[in-house]
């Protein structure tokens, strides 16, 4: 062996590990940092509810404009819009840097989540649309008589909000069971959830799949029959949404570090040894998948009030592979990373995009390369390597 | 109506007098008094096939005929002649225009094309049939018989009978609609199958006893077109088959053996389709005698300009992420980013256009409705003779051997001094400048485009997934399997559903066989 060249050495090392830290340092991560309520993490969570809930809404309503401590209505949109994507990262986190299993379809569940809701929407416009019908304009434009019958329970608002977790969980269920049931992995379940999501893609195109066409929904009036675009309305959804996300940060925390948690970092780390201790991964794969498809969807409808527009680019795969990029960024395997990533992702886009248009996609995918070469623990694990160099 | 039928009594009178060259009394008639008696002259002129007549009508089109008292004149380039007689003659002061409404511009120009249905001209019969297509009348049959009689061309000739048989099957009377249906029955043409199914809508046709016969003549058509369909499938089928197997042979080796997914692919793709451009771009300015050679110096170009940018992708970026799929699969997507940006950057964001070379455009008639574009044939040709190259690289030459041993045993082929990292540069330009030839091909059928390589990425991915890895043999079975597939179910249920059913289709079949068609067998499958 030692005839071997270094680099052929180290590189055929790299080969055989894993993409992810070994099993060892993971477990030395988990005894390191056991999970408390007390103390930061409580404070933490208040702080971040009290931002939320109390100080932007006042910010936003009651500072009068011109103040410099007003938040405008375009920065209360900016950040309702990112923090739903920070839910999504989340997801991926979930599914990614804890399970092991990289999706490229989630913005699938996420669409159908936000369609879920816009059909609600499209009702709640009633005769108010350009055609003055029952029916939404689309249709009308169509020469459709009736609804379809997908859009049976779109008028109760209880429904729809069974709809937007049972549709990408079901979905999720059904597509994971046979995927994680055929023992489909790693690369190779990447690509076909990029397939699926390309596939549903290209249905929701179809103007006779009655999902508006290329166009989707738009134009919504009013939600629950408030008018949606009202100041009031947009910071309560805004607030709804935050406490969402602070809701999900807690649950991730809670999950990850219970058994079931633990169950699915071994699985990341070595999956053929926790199947021969005796676990069935693919009950455990295929719970996370659900709720990370559940919570992706839930982003989805959060985002398409808020937003005003749900349309099938929102499944395109270049869109799915996008909530990759801002976990990854952020920094995988740890909980604020994602929304670390979410954030300064969709930040810098939406800065780039008015600032310098044509050098976004420059940015972004000068983004991809830099985080997968130097930093594939992400801002998160760079900020850790530096308090750890400062304590040293 | 009563001086119309008159005037048809008068004008037949005439006619029998003088059949062969436009009498005084003709043109007195096509050009002076109602718009309706007018329009009956003309037909009956247009009718008699008379060879005076063209430069008439022409005439009259052109706004060059004037009349004075019961004299007509056409004035050409300053000159009056006596319409009747073709004499030069003064032209009188009082003389006054013919003035033409749209409705006698058409009658005119319908009298035009029926006659020149007569032309010694072959390319203007075949305007002509062309024109008289849409409206028709039974009016123009004598004319159309007369032709048919003594058309030459087999190919006009059947095209006659169509309009022919057109014209009867539409006329007033049954028995003659009868004939028409059945003699129709023989028919080769597709044209023809249109024009009976046109008969046979609801409000066409009423007589049962045509509309049985009608319907018997279409399913005769249908069973003699049926093969030509079947042909024309499985050659569209063959045709995507060889554009996806072209895609995916670059991708079976640089995942397929080397196991890096490349997402930039496609644009590895888009970049020998803009080669290409810039080739014939070269070509128009400074050798536009041959241009129509441009592809054979784009072929090798395309290949250069995406093997290096391959290499230098392998060099600088997928080097350092050997064994690590999912971060090679961000990483290289980003480079697909920027690779898109950066054609948006220099060519634009809009498509360019890439002309195909004279002897590409066109293509042979197999069957009556069977056409295969010669571009298409081209693709598959190619596609077939870098399938070969690459078989035969990969089976027999010192490369090839490297690439296998390097694949299947890494540090056993790095302690026979292989140099495992150059392999891998070069393989992987390889397999990158194979993507460049398929975008040298796609220029040749599509648009080119910096969205060109995003719309075949999930394809060239399903197809190498499932061929099955490190397989050539599965790819290619794989790709014409796909291609043929997606052809097939395109004609029952339309594109975009035919896609996503062969998408549906590709996620069952990996639940049954994950390691694709053709599994690696031994320890090597497990990797």
């Amino acid at each position: 062996m030692s005839a071997l060249p270094e680099t052929t050495l180290s590189r055929e090392r790299e080969r055989e590990q894993p993409a992810n830290p070994p099993m060892a340092s993971s477990l030395a991560r988990w005894r390191e940092r056991p999970f408390d309520t007390s103390g930061g993490v409580r404070v933490i969570a208040l702080s971040a509810l009290l931002l939320i809930a109390v100080i932007a809404p006042i910010l936003n309503l009651a500072v009068p404009q011109g103040s410099a401590l007003h938040l405008s209505d375009y920065a209360v949109a900016l950040i309702a819009k990112i923090m739903c994507y920070a839910i999504c990262a989340l997801a991926m986190d979930l599914i990614w840097g804890y399970t092991g299993i990289l999706s490229l379809g989630h913005g699938v569940f996420f669409a159908l989540g936000g369609y879920a809701m816009g059909m609600y929407l499209m009702r709640q416009i009633g005769r108010d649309g350009n055609y003055q019908s029952d029916l939404p304009d689309f249709m009308v434009f169509l020469d459709w008589k009736a609804l379809p019958w997908h859009w049976a329970f779109s008028d109760s608002f209880v429904a729809t909000l069974a709809l937007i977790v049972l549709v990408p969980g079901l979905l999720a269920f059904v597509f994971g069971f046979f995927a994680f049931r055929s023992r489909i992995k790693g690369v190779y379940f990447s690509i076909i959830t990029q397939a699926m999501t390309f596939a549903t893609m290209l249905l929701f195109f179809r103007n006779e799949t009655g999902f508006g066409g290329n166009n989707g929904f738009t134009d919504f009036k009013r939600i629950l029959g408030i008018a949606i675009a009202r100041p009031s309305t947009r910071m309560l959804l805004f607030v709804i949404t935050g406490c969402t996300l602070l809701g999900f940060f807690l649950f991730a925390r809670w999950l990850v570090a219970s058994k079931f948690g633990r169950v699915l970092q071994a699985i990341r780390d070595a999956e053929s040894r926790v199947m021969f201790t005796g676990y069935d991964p693919l009950r455990y794969k295929l719970t996370i998948w659900v709720i990370s498809a559940v919570m992706c969807g839930i982003a989805g409808a959060l985002y398409v009030p808020q937003v005003g527009i749900i349309n099938p680019s929102e499944m395109s795969p270049a869109a799915s592979i996008e909530i990759a990029i801002w976990t990854a960024v952020g920094g995988r395997a740890s909980l604020i990373g994602p929304i670390v990533g979410a954030f300064f992702v969709n930040g810098a886009k939406s800065w780039f995009t008015q600032a310098f248009p044509e050098f976004w996609l420059y940015f972004l995918g000068a983004l991809f390369i830099a985080v997968t070469l130097f930093l594939p623990q992400g801002i998160i694990g760079l900020v850790k390597r530096r308090k750890k160099e400062e304590r040293a | 109506m009563h001086l119309r039928a008159l005037t048809v009594v008068l004008v037949t009178w005439l006619l029998a007098a003088n059949a062969h060259a436009l009498t005084a009394e003709q043109v007195r008639a096509m050009a002076i008094g109602e718009n309706d008696a007018r329009a009956a002259a003309i037909g009956l002129v247009a009718a008699s096939g008379d060879d005076k007549a063209p430069a008439f009508f022409q005439a009259l089109l052109d706004d060059a005929v004037k009349t004075a008292g019961d004299k007509v004149f056409v004035v050409r380039d300053g000159k009056a002649l006596d319409a009747a007689s073709g004499a030069v003659v003064m032209l009188p002061d009082n003389a006054e225009d013919v003035v033409n409404s749209n409705r006698m511009r058409r009658e005119i120009e319908g009298a035009l094309a029926s006659l020149k249905l007569l032309s010694t001209d072959a390319n203007q019969r075949a305007a002509a049939i062309k024109e008289l297509h849409d409206g028709v009348d039974e009016s123009k049959l004598p004319l159309i018989e007369k032709a048919y009689a003594i058309e030459s061309d087999a190919k006009l000739k059947s095209e006659l009978g169509l309009l022919r048989a057109g014209v009867l099957i539409s006329s007033a009377d049954k028995t003659k609609r009868l004939e028409a249906a059945k003699s129709l029955a023989d028919s080769h043409e597709p044209a023809t199958k249109t024009l009976l199914l046109d008969r046979l809508k609801p409000d066409a046709e009423t007589e049962p006893e045509v509309r049985a016969q009608l319907e018997l003549s279409v399913s005769a058509i249908q069973s003699r077109l049926a093969w030509g369909e079947r042909l024309g499938v499985v050659f569209t089928g063959a045709s995507l088959g060889s554009i996806l197997l072209l895609v995916a042979l670059g991708l079976a080796i640089t995942y397929g053996l080397m196991g890096v997914i490349n997402m930039a692919h496609g644009e590895l793709m888009m970049i020998g389709a803009y080669a290409t451009y810039v080739v014939q771009n070269i070509f128009k300015a400074h050798l536009p005698g041959l241009f129509d050679y441009y592809i054979v110096a784009a072929i090798p170009a395309a290949f250069l300009a995406s093997a290096l940018v391959g290499a230098a992708m392998e060099r600088s970026v997928i080097r350092f992420l050997y064994g690590r799929p999912l971060e090679t699969l961000l990483a290289t997507w980003g480079i697909s980013l920027v690779l898109m940006q950066g054609v948006r950057s220099i060519f634009g964001a809009q498509n360019v256009q890439v002309e195909n070379p004279r002897w590409l455009s066109g293509g042979v008639q197999a069957m009556s409705n069977l056409t295969l574009p010669f571009n298409r044939i081209a693709i598959i040709v190619f596609a077939v003779l870098v399938l070969a190259s690459l078989a035969f690289m990969v089976a027999r030459t010192r490369l090839g051997l490297f690439v296998r041993g390097v694949t299947q045993n890494r540090p056993m082929a790095a302690c026979m001094g292989v140099n495992t990292a150059k392999v891998d540069t070069y393989a992987f330009a390889l397999g990158s400048g194979i993507a460049g030839l398929a975008g040298c091909a796609l220029s040749q059928v599509g648009n080119v485009g910096p969205d060109l390589g995003q719309g075949y990425i999930v394809d060239s991915f399903m197809v190498v997934v499932l061929g099955g890895v490190g397989q050539l043999a599965g790819t290619v079975y794989a790709a014409l399997g796909l291609g043929i597939l997606n052809k097939l179910l395109e004609g029952w249920t339309g594109a975009v559903l035919a896609k996503i059913m062969v998408l549906v289709f590709i996620v069952v079949f990996i639940q049954k066989r994950p390691q694709g068609l053709f599994a690696m067998k031994g320890r090597s499958a497990e990797a």
